[in-house]
């Protein structure tokens, strides 16, 4: 990996002394009981990473059983449980804390000029949780896996012979690691802010991660509770969820959305955070629409808990509460749109860099879009009748969740990551995948609209001879997303040891990450930053020597060394 | 690993803050969101006990007889006595008398203690009488009789049969058929039972309206209208009463540790110098017990 000093060093990088958080400490054991955020969300990267590659295994399978109609590569009762280790892999293994954990963590404390979150150990025992939680899913699949849908849904959930308990286990085990990384953030920007930093010169990414906390700290206890409860419901024969037992099943689905609907916010807020930095940061202009865009977050956050019963229009609420649920559900686009209008003046009459990044900007921006206006679809009690359940609803899902979530992180890591490693990726190579995958994304996803306005029902086995055609497009997009994953491995990986290595500033990012070495030392900093605005890219200039962006006048975000009383 | 990460010439300040106050906030607020969490989470319960109490009422006002309220209310006070203590642990902290803080944390860990004692004896008691969660549940005729459990008959119907229709006979009612009919309860709960130990909510599992047939209405219509008294879903209130006092168990064992810790750490002088914001984080986290107390004493002891 990345060792000694950067090539590039500028009187204020630090990294005089050769030493980063990456060599400050040798052997597993001081990973594994590392407190420093930067060792812990390298930690957070490779499992999460890890649990993408198994998801995306999964699906792949998914895929290619769905080439042709009936039994293909394996039977109908491993298809369920293919479907549902996807889905709860991918969720609540991967892109729950996929950003938050893995990327705000690093770079949180950076933009704060701080050396470490609030509260360290708590962070290390979300780590350990997270560690805790897989291997009970790990377990959970070995032992027999589950086919109930990642929803869980009773009365199956509670009635099915598959290791349902384990798997629920596991998930809210899961859940305290997401809490506690929630808390520890919440904690972090309200107490470590440095001086000249207010709430309205933070980066909009900790906007981002501050809605997300939020959403993380009061929605994930219900959803313990919930699968507390469907473990008890199955182990000790409690009735809360049992008709039979004079329970309401449908109580279950409310309990589930309550947390579950919020937590695709969990999941997307951190991605509109990215994007609003590297917006700026890759069109050379401060961004557009500032507050908007940092209050947006906010409302997203608070709408988010109003609208989880749009996801019962079918199932017998009354006619009043679906009109109330479909009205506010509308209502959230009202601030993803100011977001998504904002970015666009972002990037009005900007210098625009097409790097790898800005590719994953631009797809963002394009599928982002139409998963949330599909979302308005969905969100229509007439037509929800008709898509209810259908290939529709998947095909929505993965434009804003793979289309939003995962290709914002995507753009996250090929932007954070010289900071990270200190090395720089093949840049050829970046936009090669980047644009396969956005190729493989819209033949696998857009296929599955069509197919879903035709009455596809989802998580069917079996299909009509007249949705071959389309099944066929779909399963051919996602191995050509394979195969772009693959190659992203390749070259980052390939990176790691062959890389150039990178300048502190390689981008021209005016965040306070970016005044620090790359990878910067285990205490981040040599001196205590002043918060100044986090998107005055004009205030740098490029050093063609170096491939280095330096402030034009370096002193202004330093106050003194640290150490210096 | 604390070693190397927590250095500096204030032992007490951890290297990335800049001073005690900022690392006081800090971890005040964390305990505060902390406990924010605590709240949601048995809000959840709470809630789902709200939903089958008001679908199922006569199950909870069947139940609650079995329940000893001198027990709980005497726990209710001990729990109360132990907040006292560790408020006056923390102001102690504050004082830097290591004497008295060291005194109020035995104590309140006492308190816990007997609390946890109580609780044995309630626990054991049902145990004995097979009133446990639904899987388990086996009332003996015995303990229904004391409690004053309504025989069928009395009223001139058939209602045990038709309330504990889809639910194994051996489970529920017919060791209290065998019981005399005169030995039954007081004439107010006979009164109630008429009207409100009877479901007011048509079964969940019924569907709203709408979407039910008319066969199905006149079914639940039926039922509605049936004297019930030992009510065909009884074990979901024991059920109920376990999880949720068992959570809060579990609950005020882990603040037993937590005191037994702030008690290593008086004696190690930690808080001689008057940075008491681990007692007092603590201590909130034990209101925050004593009070989820309260509220289940209110829900599952106090239903009349």
């Amino acid at each position: 990996m990345a060792e000694g000093h950067s090539a590039v060093v500028t009187p204020m990088s630090g990294g005089a002394s050769g030493e980063n958080y990456l060599t400050t400490g040798k052997g597993p054991l001081s990973w594994l009981f590392t407190l420093d955020h930067k060792r812990i969300s390298v930690m957070y990267m490779v499992c999460i990473l890890g649990s993408f590659l198994l998801g995306g295994v999964f699906a792949l399978l998914i895929r290619t059983e769905l080439w042709a109609p009936g039994a293909t590569i394996m039977t109908a009762d491993t298809y369920n449980k293919m479907f549902t280790l996807h889905g709860a892999v991918m969720i609540f293994l991967f892109i729950i804390p996929g950003i938050p954990a893995a990327l705000g963590n690093f770079v949180l404390p950076l933009m704060l000029g701080a050396k470490d979150v609030a509260l360290p150990r708590l962070n290390l025992l979300s780590f350990w949780c997270w560690l805790a939680g897989a291997t009970v899913c790990l377990v959970s699949i070995v032992v027999g896996a589950v086919d109930t849908g990642w929803t869980f849904y009773t009365p199956y959930s509670t009635t099915t012979s598959t290791a349902v308990v384990s798997m629920t286990l596991g998930a809210f085990i899961l859940g305290f690691s997401s809490i506690f990384t929630g808390l520890n953030f919440i904690v972090t920007i309200h107490t470590m802010r440095p001086e000249g930093m207010t709430w309205f010169k933070m980066p909009l990414f900790l906007w981002s991660l501050y809605s997300t906390a939020i959403i993380q700290v009061l929605a994930t206890p219900v959803l313990g509770i919930t699968l507390l409860l469907l473990i008890a419901e199955r182990t000790l024969g409690v009735g809360i969820f049992d008709p039979a037992l004079g329970g309401d099943p449908v109580l279950y689905q409310h309990f589930f959305w309550f947390y579950s609907h919020p937590a695709v916010y969990i999941m997307i807020l951190p991605a509109m955070g990215i994007i609003s930095e590297l917006v700026s940061v890759f069109s050379g202009k401060h961004i557009f629409g500032y507050k908007f865009i940092a209050w947006s977050s906010i409302a997203i956050a608070v709408f988010s808990f109003l609208v989880w019963g749009h996801h019962m229009f079918t199932s017998g609420q009354s006619g009043l509460v679906n009109m109330i649920f479909s009205a506010l559900t509308f209502s959230v686009a009202i601030p993803s749109a100011v977001k998504v209008f904002n970015w666009l003046a972002t990037m009005y009459k900007g210098a625009i860099n097409l790097a790898a990044p800005m590719l994953y900007v631009l797809s963002f921006l394009f599928l982002f879009a139409i998963g949330g206006l599909t979302g308005l679809f969905l969100g229509s009690l007439s037509v929800n009748i008709h898509l209810h359940d259908t290939y529709f609803v998947v095909a929505h899902f993965h434009y804003v969740m793979f289309g939003g979530t995962v290709i914002a992180f995507l753009g996250g890591i090929h932007y954070w990551w010289p900071k990270m490693f200190g090395r720089m990726y093949s840049e050829f190579w970046a936009r090669i995948s980047a644009a396969l995958i956005f190729v493989g994304f819209n033949l696998t996803f857009f296929t599955q609209f069509v197919m879903g306005s035709h009455g596809m029902p989802r998580r069917y086995y079996n299909y009509l001879e007249v949705f071959k055609p389309y099944h066929q497009a779909s399963t051919v997009g996602s191995y050509i997303l394979g195969v772009a994953f693959m190659i992203m491995a390749y070259y980052l990986l390939h990176s790691l040891v062959r890389g150039e290595k990178a300048p502190e500033n390689p981008w021209g990012g005016a965040t306070l990450e970016w005044a620090t070495a790359s990878p910067p030392i285990a205490t981040n900093f040599e001196h205590e930053m002043v918060g100044l605005d986090p998107y005055d890219i004009d205030s740098l200039k490029f050093d063609r020597q170096t491939g280095n962006y330096v402030r034009k006048d370096p002193g202004s975000i330093f106050l003194k060394p640290i150490g210096d009383e | 690993m604390a070693g190397s990460h927590f250095t500096g010439h204030n032992p007490d300040l951890a290297h990335h803050f800049e001073n005690l106050d900022q690392q006081r906030q800090s971890s005040r607020l964390g305990m505060w969101l902390f406990l924010v969490t605590e709240i949601l989470f048995f809000g959840g319960l709470f809630c789902a006990y709200v939903v089958y109490r008001v679908n199922h009422p006569e199950v909870f006002i069947f139940g609650h007889h079995f329940l000893d309220k001198s027990l709980g209310a005497l726990n209710t006070v001990v729990l109360i006595c132990s907040s006292l203590t560790m408020a006056w642990a923390v102001r102690a902290a504050q004082l830097k008398q290591r004497a008295i803080l060291q005194l109020m944390l035995v104590l309140s860990f006492v308190l816990a203690g007997t609390f946890l004692g109580v609780k044995y004896v309630e626990y054991s008691h049902k145990w004995h009488h097979g009133l446990l969660w639904a899987s388990r549940y086996a009332p003996d005729a015995h303990i229904l009789a004391e409690a004053g459990v309504e025989v069928a008959e009395a009223h001139g119907e058939e209602a045990v049969s038709e309330s504990i229709e889809g639910v194994p006979g051996d489970e529920i009612g017919l060791a209290v058929e065998a019981l005399p009919v005169d030995e039954v309860l007081p004439e107010t709960l006979l009164e109630n039972a008429a009207d409100s130990e009877i479901s007011k909510i048509a079964p969940a599992a019924v569907g709203p309206a709408g979407l039910v047939t008319p066969e199905a209405r006149a079914a639940a219509e039926a039922e509605r209208n049936a004297v019930i008294v030992n009510p065909a879903n009884a074990k979901t209130f024991f059920s109920v009463y376990f999880l949720m006092t068992g959570l809060h168990g579990i609950h005020v064992i882990l603040g037993m540790i937590a005191m037994l810790w702030l008690l290593k750490l008086t004696r190690q002088g930690v808080f001689d110098g008057g940075h008491y914001t681990k007692v007092d984080n603590i201590a909130l986290y034990w209101h925050v017990v004593d009070l989820i107390w309260i509220y289940l004493f209110l829900l599952m002891y106090l239903i009349d």
